[in-house]
Order: structure tokens, then sequence, then C-alpha cells
């Protein structure tokens, strides 16, 4: 069954003279028990989505269900099923840590105790600090707070806007961890992220970029959509190789990839003889090439271009 | 032919009370490499960058930055360098031109080259026409470039980046990268201090802290090698899954 429906929704904002079409019919379905993954930059409409799905914002046309309920109509049910952590920072700075938790599980008609199992793992490791106040903590234990706290309750769906951004590689990956074992809870999770690694992490995903869906998939059919065979080129002289491979007019891209230029072709069969041919007319050392398997930065670059 | 050094530091320590923030560094970074300089919240990055920028005086050790040195002569230094961040680069409320006059105004430029450099700057981004825009109304990605561009409008020796991208579309990420090669080309030392593991694996050489100390300092491949991991947040999890402090 579906947890989270959504169809043709669509969202305009006006500002001065300005019309800005945050989302341009957006649709798609969440399962029961799937990570699914918005993955897309900033002013890509992925906060108004979530903000329309949470009932705290109206869409100007389309539709949306959470758990069968109308997102307009039933606006007051949803809210106490949802969990919904936000993009900013949005617990009680001046309460601590437990007062926090508390508070949230009072505004719901429970307690921590009743759902501790629920959040036990997360909240175990900033337990220690339960006395400090929210506004004190790092940026990682103020994101596995606000996690407990849009956990406490139970919730039917959770929604997490960018949990992930702003912290670091380790706390990033401690959070993901914990994501999947709420999954095997049960609980469906809308994640987004501006982190195309995180893809990977998901179940499935939807690219979105400027208000518009350019996938759904699972990540790894989101890699097998990508046609062209893909090269990656290196040498000591990254800034050179990348002039000249763009001067080459059978390429078709080059983008620098870290220590590789990932490279597409419009003709196929001659990429490895093309290459070659770039590298015997410059002076490079330290000179690699070789065929690679595109990532979903890789995909998501093709998508944008079509 | 060996390159000269840009920023030599030598056991370079920086102690706020009874904590050392940074714990006794040393490196080398050449003119025109791209120095990544990562650790995780609270390792010592931002401390040991702004010594390096003169704005704090280390409680010990040497520092030179474009051959001046970091406790006498920290008013060169800041002439030699640039910076940007992306909590703080642009005025919102000025115009693209009128921060560009702005920047090169404060960096010492003549007006002749401050007119030179900005109308050579502008066709360099493609934003003929955009002169008059308010920069608040620049997409982030626009906003990141031209940041980046002003940054370097005085031709510094060495340009900091603290932790400069993020937000941005791949495409636009990409073109941000491409102009910090452009300016490394032309021997501007680009120093990144990030947590983006994937932008570490841009840089020539990268340097991990932990709990103020170097843990590894190599090109991306050699630590990748080294630490038997597929890619620099392999790495980055590795060593930074030994810190003690934490964050912040």
């Amino acid at each position: 069954m579906e947890s989270i429906i959504v169809e043709n929704i669509c969202k305009t904002f006006k500002v001065k003279k300005n019309r800005i079409d945050a989302l341009k019919s957006i649709s798609f379905k969440v399962e029961k028990g799937e990570v699914f993954g918005l993955i897309g930059p900033d002013g890509s409409g992925k906060t108004s989505l979530f903000r329309i799905l949470t009932t705290l914002l109206l869409a100007d046309s389309g539709r949306a269900s959470i758990e069968g309920y109308d997102v307009v109509k039933n606006y007051k049910k949803i809210r106490k099923l949802v969990g919904y952590m936000p993009g900013r920072f949005s617990l009680y700075q001046d309460l601590s840590v437990e007062e926090n938790l508390q508070f949230f599980a009072s505004i719901f008609n429970t307690s921590i105790q009743e759902n501790y199992h629920l959040v036990k793992e997360i909240y175990q490791q900033i337990e220690p600090f339960k006395t400090r106040r929210a506004g004190q903590l790092s940026g990682g234990m103020k994101q596995k707070l606000a996690l407990s706290c849009a956990l406490i309750h139970k919730p039917a769906v959770l929604f997490l806007d960018e949990p992930t951004t702003g912290v670091d590689a380790v706390s990033r990956k401690e959070f993901w961890e914990m994501l999947q074992r709420l999954k095997t809870e049960g609980i469906p999770i809308l994640v987004s992220t501006p982190y195309m690694d995180e893809a990977a992490l998901c179940d499935r995903v939807a690219l979105i970029q400027k208000g518009e869906i350019l996938s759904i998939n699972k990540p790894g059919g989101i890699i097998a959509g990508f046609k062209k065979s893909l090269w990656a080129a290196k040498a000591t002289e990254m800034y050179d190789l990348m002039n000249a491979i763009k001067k080459e007019p059978d390429v078709e891209s080059c983008y620098p990839f870290g220590q590789y230029h990932h490279i597409t072709f419009k003709t196929t069969g001659t990429e490895k003889s093309i290459l070659q041919q770039i590298i015997s007319n410059g002076k490079y050392t330290g000179v690699e090439i070789h065929p690679i398997q595109p990532n979903i930065e890789d995909c998501f670059m093709a998508l944008m271009k079509e | 032919m060996e390159k000269t050094s840009v920023i030599t530091a030598e056991k370079l320590t920086k102690k706020f009370g009874a904590f050392t923030a940074v714990d006794s560094i040393s490196f080398e970074v050449k003119k025109g490499e791209i120095f990544g300089f990562l650790g995780a919240n609270g390792a010592g990055k931002t401390t040991a960058m702004r010594m390096l920028c003169g704005l704090s005086i280390p409680t010990s050790g040497q520092a030179t930055v474009a051959g001046f040195d970091v406790y006498k002569q920290t008013e060169q230094i800041k002439r030699r360098i640039g910076y940007m961040s992306q909590k703080f680069s642009l005025y919102e409320d000025l115009t693209v031109y009128e921060n560009i006059q702005f920047y090169a105004g404060i960096y010492g430029l003549s007006d002749d080259r401050i007119k030179e450099k900005s109308s050579q700057l502008i066709r360099q981004l493609q934003l003929q026409g955009q002169e008059k825009k308010l920069v608040r109304s620049l997409p982030l990605g626009w906003k990141q470039k031209l940041a980046f561009s002003i940054a370097i409008i005085h031709d510094p020796a060495i340009v900091f980046l603290d932790e400069p991208t993020g937000g941005v579309d791949p495409i636009t990420r990409r073109e941000f990268w491409t102009l910090i090669y452009e300016a490394s080309s032309r021997g501007i030392t680009v120093f990144v201090t990030t947590h983006y593991m994937d932008e570490a694996e841009y840089c020539n050489r990268v340097c991990i802290m932990v709990d103020g100390r170097i843990e590894a300092l190599d090109v991306p491949a050699n630590l990748m090698v080294n630490y038997a991991a597929q890619s620099m947040d392999g790495v980055f999890l590795k060593l930074a899954r030994k810190a003690v402090r934490t964050a912040d």
C-alpha cells in the first residue's frame, strides 16, 4: 500500500513582479516501509513540497494524501500522524535536550517512556548532555535531538528535510545508519538531500531540479538509464587537459570529478583513440584513461541537459 | 623544478587557556597548489586558517604566508591573500558592479585597474547586462562564482576558501571548480577547507586534521591506497572516527 501519494502538485510564488514556479506538476508515490529520497540542489522545490505534504502550505493545484488522508481536508489528522524534521533547526534553543523531548511527547499526548524504544538508539548518544540547552549543541547532536523529537510520538510517516546539510561526514554517516535502523520499524521515510552520494542509501529516489522531477527510480535504475559510454581521464596538468578535451569536436561533455575528468562523446567506438590523440598532442604527465561506471551525479547532469 | 613554498608552518600551535585548538602542525604549500584542509567540526581548521590569514596570533611555532611572518607582518599578509566563504562573501543589497568596485577598492586597486578588472571579470563570468542587478537577485551558483572571482581580483598569492560551495547543482559546482583550476594555473595558490569529501578529491594534496593535529597529508590517491579506502570519504571516516574531542 502507498503511504504518500502526490499527484500533479503545482505551487507558484510571486516575489514582487516575478513569478517563481516552485513546483511544476509533481507526482510520485511512497510505499510503506520505503526510504524515498528527494535529491536536488537548493531552490529545486524540495522544501515547498515538504511543507505542502505536512499541511503547512497549500498547493495551487493537484492533490496529495498521507496514509489515505487528504492534505487539505484532513490536515488535522495528518498533523497527528506525521513526524517532521524541518531543514532549519526548529527546536527550542533555550530548553534543555530532555525538556525538548518531553515537550514534543506531551503535545502529542504521549510520554518519553511510552515510545522510548523508538528513539533509544539515537537518544542514548545525546543523553549524557540531557541537561544542556539545545542551542548549545553541536550540529551533529542537534540533528540527533531533532530526529528524536520527530519520532517520539511514533509517527506513521517521517518527513526529513535536508537532515544532513551542514553536518560533517562522520555525523552524516551515523545519521544514515540510524535511518536504516528505523526502516526496520516499517516507518516510511521521505528524505531530501542536496548530496548526490546519499541517493545510493535510499530505496528509490526522485531527482528534482527547478521544480521538476527529472527521474524517479531505484538508484541502480537511474544509473542503468545512463545510455552513453563514460570515460575518465587524468593527468598532472588537469586544467590544460580539460581545456584540450573541451576543444575536441567529438566530445559532448567534460566535467571535473575530483581526481578525474568525466567525458562523454557524440559518437561511439572511437572514445579511446580520441582521448589518446588529445593526450599525444599535448605535454602531459601522469596520464590515465579508462572507461567508468557513471554515478548518480553523472546521471543528474545528463538529465539536466535533456 | 621545485616550486617555491607560499605557506610554511612549523609546529604552529594555538591555545585558548588550557585548550589546545591547534597542536603543533607543520606543513608547506607550494605556489599554484590546490591544498585541501579537512577535518570534522571542532578539529581546529578554522583556528589554523585564522592564524594563516593574520587574524589570530599563534601561541607558539613559526609560519610564513607569501613570505611574511604570521606574528609580525599580519598587515602585509592580509594584502597578499584573498578570502571567500559561503557564510560571508558578497553584500546582497549592493549590485554586482558595486560589489566588485567595493572589494577591489578595499584590496587597494587603482581606479583604472578596477575598471579594467571589472569588465574582464564580468566578461569571464558572462554577466554582461547583469552588472546593475542586486546580488540578492542572483542564483546561488552565480553568487559563488562571483564571490570567488572577486576574492582573486587583486591577483593574491593565496586565496583561502572556507567551505566555499554547497547546495548548488552539480553542473554549477563544476563551473566553480573550473574557476579554481584556472586560478591555480595562473599561479594562485588555493587553500580550501571543506567537509565535503568529494571536494577533497579535486585537491592536489589533502591534509586531514583530527583533534588539532595533522593526522594525514598526501595526494588523494595515496591516501586512498594507504587507508585502503575507495574514496576520500572512506579515508576521512577512518581518521575522523578516532577523534576524542566533541564537535564545536
